[in-house]
């Protein structure tokens, strides 16, 4: 038994180096995506203090609005266009409808006020476009499909075009909201409202105004997440439970850092990879849904702010 | 009394009211008799990939025989879906919901939902049909009276599966040595045909490989088809539902897995193969029914529901796989109450009548022809003994546009799967202490 845990897997590494890299760009792949949704929430959570429960269905909706758009006869990059006025227009009103009567009111309120937005956009989402799942647009809108296999390590290893488009873009994404952050005016704003509303309300910022940007910045990553998670499989609302995969992400890598969302995501997606796939086995398989959590608990026995999350110290 | 007290009155009487009209017992609507068909469905959520389908071919059959025909025998059918989202929780409160509103049975669509009403049936009196899922034990109607599951079983799907593996082979013995993996959900569904699987891997002397997908996981399966590109078997089986499906048959197409070595049990839909491209043409799975609309049942629908704009089903999707499914899951529900009516001489029949109407389903040549259904399907008899059948199963095969039958029908080891399924129901029996003799009587043997 010791043997199967502690040396056979590693011999099966050495064995077949080939399967061994395969495994690491799968889990970089799942961990780009899984950063990407839990980038959403970090978002969220850093300008508001908001644990946003919504942002996987968030990824469904952005996703289905896509392709529901295009069903209904828009062209592709129109319909693109389109889901991203709807993505504003729903942080206009998540920010009038939500925040905004709730603001003061203790984080739990909020936290279950994006419980409740959750349920209403499963029901409008269903409502609109219907429950039956949808084929990603993936060519129509330019993104590359087939595999380049390579031959290497005396085997091959497979790259899906989607998943190297999936890591160039959600890099791109995650250095543009890294500029973002921090060399424009709004981003500053952004960073000071998350660290106290009312010396950033005392200076001038608009809260509302920061809370509209955050949340469509946060549907834009959402509409990003759901084109790559659409496009290796389908839109559907199974997408939402996917989104579940970005908590230990974010226990992980903290609740307010982007380079945790990133670098919790790629442990994450690699750890599950290589343990369901070395490991697994050993009991029966199955074990990738909790080996996530598993692996985050781990982190925070060492790390209890996660591993980028800030040290909280209050005096008492 | 103040004003609050009687708007609260009020409330309260209405809320009464209400809460009484609905559950009280159907057995008639505007004043004539009516039989209440409750459809447990799912529209919504992860597995309305495969609900939708399912759900529209059923309610359009019992619809057209309502427009067509006034109902069944003279008495209206009262159609009333429960969204349960695939959830056996949601799946238990429908039940709840509707087994004190005299229904005619109970329809769980999932193994999950069914597992928990087997022990309920018998003590609410009200059958489950649960159509070619559920427990595969169950078929034997002298330990478990209430249950149907025709016309075959999850064990039957698979031992016609393995046949069909080994008629390509040259045979059961060639089976020896070779290596079958089995991917799917990991439910009660998913789990149900591994004590057999296991049996047959003994017998026939074959390795058996495991790639079990969480609900959680159903679009992340690069893990097990990692696995499968480790183990290379020589063929993959599947037992999957909802968004398992369309991404195992991508994953398959993505490492290149030879489609014609990957066959499925009786759900993949056109949708499942038709999402993975190119790639996905060769891919195999079990059916007992026609698939497209060139049948007289089918194009009664059409002309009765559909183009009285009464369905919810896409243009163009009616005939699919699952919409067929439905429809054939709707007909056995309709024989079920046709055969009550007969035997008891009411027009409105309780759980108890119908239990014995599906008993006595005899779906001969000639009644399929009737039914509009000559060669939609194979004959059906089911008995107080037998509440499935054991029906054969074709292969199908996916070209690329649709499934196309592949070989002829292939009967079920029911000389390997009988005797196990017997020891299981022995088993279940052991397990639940104090489970009940049947004591039902029997019309037809």
């Amino acid at each position: 038994m010791l043997y199967n845990i502690f040396i056979d897997p590693f011999v099966q590494m050495a064995g077949a180096p080939d399967l061994l890299v395969q495994a690491l760009w799968d889990g970089l792949v799942s961990g780009v995506l899984y950063a990407l949704i839990a980038l959403g929430f970090v978002l969220i959570f850093k300008a508001s203090g908001v644990f946003n429960f919504a942002q996987g269905i968030m990824v469904v909706f952005a996703a289905l609005t896509l392709v529901g758009l295009y069903e209904k006869g828009v062209p592709a990059y129109v319909a693109l266009a389109l889901t991203l006025v709807v993505m504003f227009l729903l942080a206009v009103a998540v920010e009038r409808v939500v925040l905004r009567p709730l603001v003061n009111q203790p984080d739990i309120i909020l936290f279950m006020a994006t419980f409740g937005l959750t349920y209403f956009l499963i029901g409008f989402g269903e409502l609109v476009f219907g429950g039956n799942p949808k084929a990603m647009i993936t060519a129509q809108l330019g993104l590359p499909r087939g595999v380049i296999d390579v031959e290497m390590l005396g085997g091959r290893v497979s790259f899906q075009k989607i998943d190297i488009a999936a890591a160039v873009i959600a890099s791109i994404m995650v250095a543009a909201l890294a500029v973002f952050f921090q060399k424009t005016r709004i981003g500053r704003a952004l960073r000071a409202v998350a660290d106290s509303h009312k010396a950033a309300l005392s200076v001038g910022i608009s809260l509302n105004q920061i809370w509209v940007i955050v949340w469509f910045a946060a549907g834009v990553v959402a509409l990003a997440a759901g084109i790559m998670w659409g496009a290796r499989s389908e839109v559907s609302f199974a997408l939402e439970i996917v989104a579940l995969k970005a908590l230990p992400v974010l226990v992980l890598g903290g609740f307010t850092s982007v380079p945790g969302a990133i670098v919790g995501g790629l442990i994450i997606g690699v750890g599950e990879k290589l343990g369901e796939f070395y490991w697994g086995p050993l009991v029966g398989g199955g074990i990738e849904t909790w080996l996530a959590y598993f692996i985050a608990l781990a982190f925070l026995l060492f790390r209890p702010q996660g591993l980028f999350g800030e040290k909280i110290i209050e005096r008492i | 009394m103040g004003y609050m007290s009687k708007v609260l009155l009020s409330a309260a009487s209405g809320a009464a009211m209400l809460l009484g009209g609905q559950l009280a017992p159907v057995q008639a609507q505007d004043g004539k008799d009516a039989n209440f068909v409750p459809l447990f469905t799912y529209r919504t959520g992860p597995f309305s990939g495969s609900g939708i389908p399912i759900a529209n071919g059923m309610r359009d059959y019992l619809e057209m025989l309502n427009q067509r025909d006034g109902g069944i025998g003279g008495a209206k059918i009262v159609i009333e879906e429960c969204e349960t989202g695939y959830d056996t929780k949601k799946g238990l409160e429908c039940y709840e919901a509707v087994k004190g509103r005299n229904p005619v049975m109970v329809n769980p669509w999932s193994t999950g939902i069914t597992l928990p009403l087997i022990p309920r049936a018998a003590v609410d009196r009200i059958p489950v049909l649960s159509m070619a899922y559920g427990l595969s034990a169950s078929a034997d109607g002298q330990t478990f009276p209430w249950i149907f599951n025709p016309p075959n079983t999850y064990w039957d799907g698979l031992s016609v599966i393995i046949k069909h593996i080994a008629d390509e082979l040259g045979g059961l013995d060639k089976l020896k040595g070779k290596k079958i993996g089995y991917i799917y959900l990991d439910a009660g569904f998913g789990k149900e045909p591994i004590p057999m699987f296991e049996q047959f891997a003994k017998d026939l002397g074959f390795e058996l490989k495991l790639y079990p997908v969480a609900a959680t996981d159903m679009q992340n399966q690069s893990s097990q088809w990692l696995g499968v590109r480790r183990d290379k078997p020589d063929y993959m089986v599947m037992y999957g539902w909802g968004a398992l499906n369309p991404t195992a048959i991508k994953e398959a197409a993505r490492i290149n897995y030879p489609m014609d070595r990957f066959v499925s049990i009786w759900w993949p839909s056109e949708d499942d193969a038709r999402s993975a491209g190119p790639g996905a043409k060769g891919f195999r799975e079990l059916n007992w029914h026609g698939v497209g609309t060139d049948f007289p049942v089918l194009k009664d629908i059409q002309k009765h529901v559909i183009d009285k704009g009464l369905s919810k089903v896409a243009k163009g999707k009616e005939g699919e796989v699952l919409y067929n499914r439905g429809v054939y899951n709707s007909m056995l529900i309709a024989e079920g109450i046709r055969n009550a009516q007969k035997l008891t001489g009411k027009k409105a029949v309780t759980g108890e009548d119908v239990r014995r109407g599906l008993e006595a389903i005899n779906l001969t040549p000639e009644r399929l022809k009737e039914l509009g259904m000559e060669g939609f399907t194979d004959p059906l008899k089911l008995s107080c003994a037998d509440h499935n059948g054991h029906g054969a199963a074709f292969v199908q095969e996916w070209d690329g546009q649709k499934y196309v039958k592949i070989g002829g029908p292939i009967k079920p080891m029911e000389d390997k799967v009988g005797p196990v399924a017997a020891a299981a129901a022995k088993d279940y029996v052991e397990k639940n202490a104090g489970w009940p003799k049947r004591t039902e009587a029997c019309d037809s043997k």
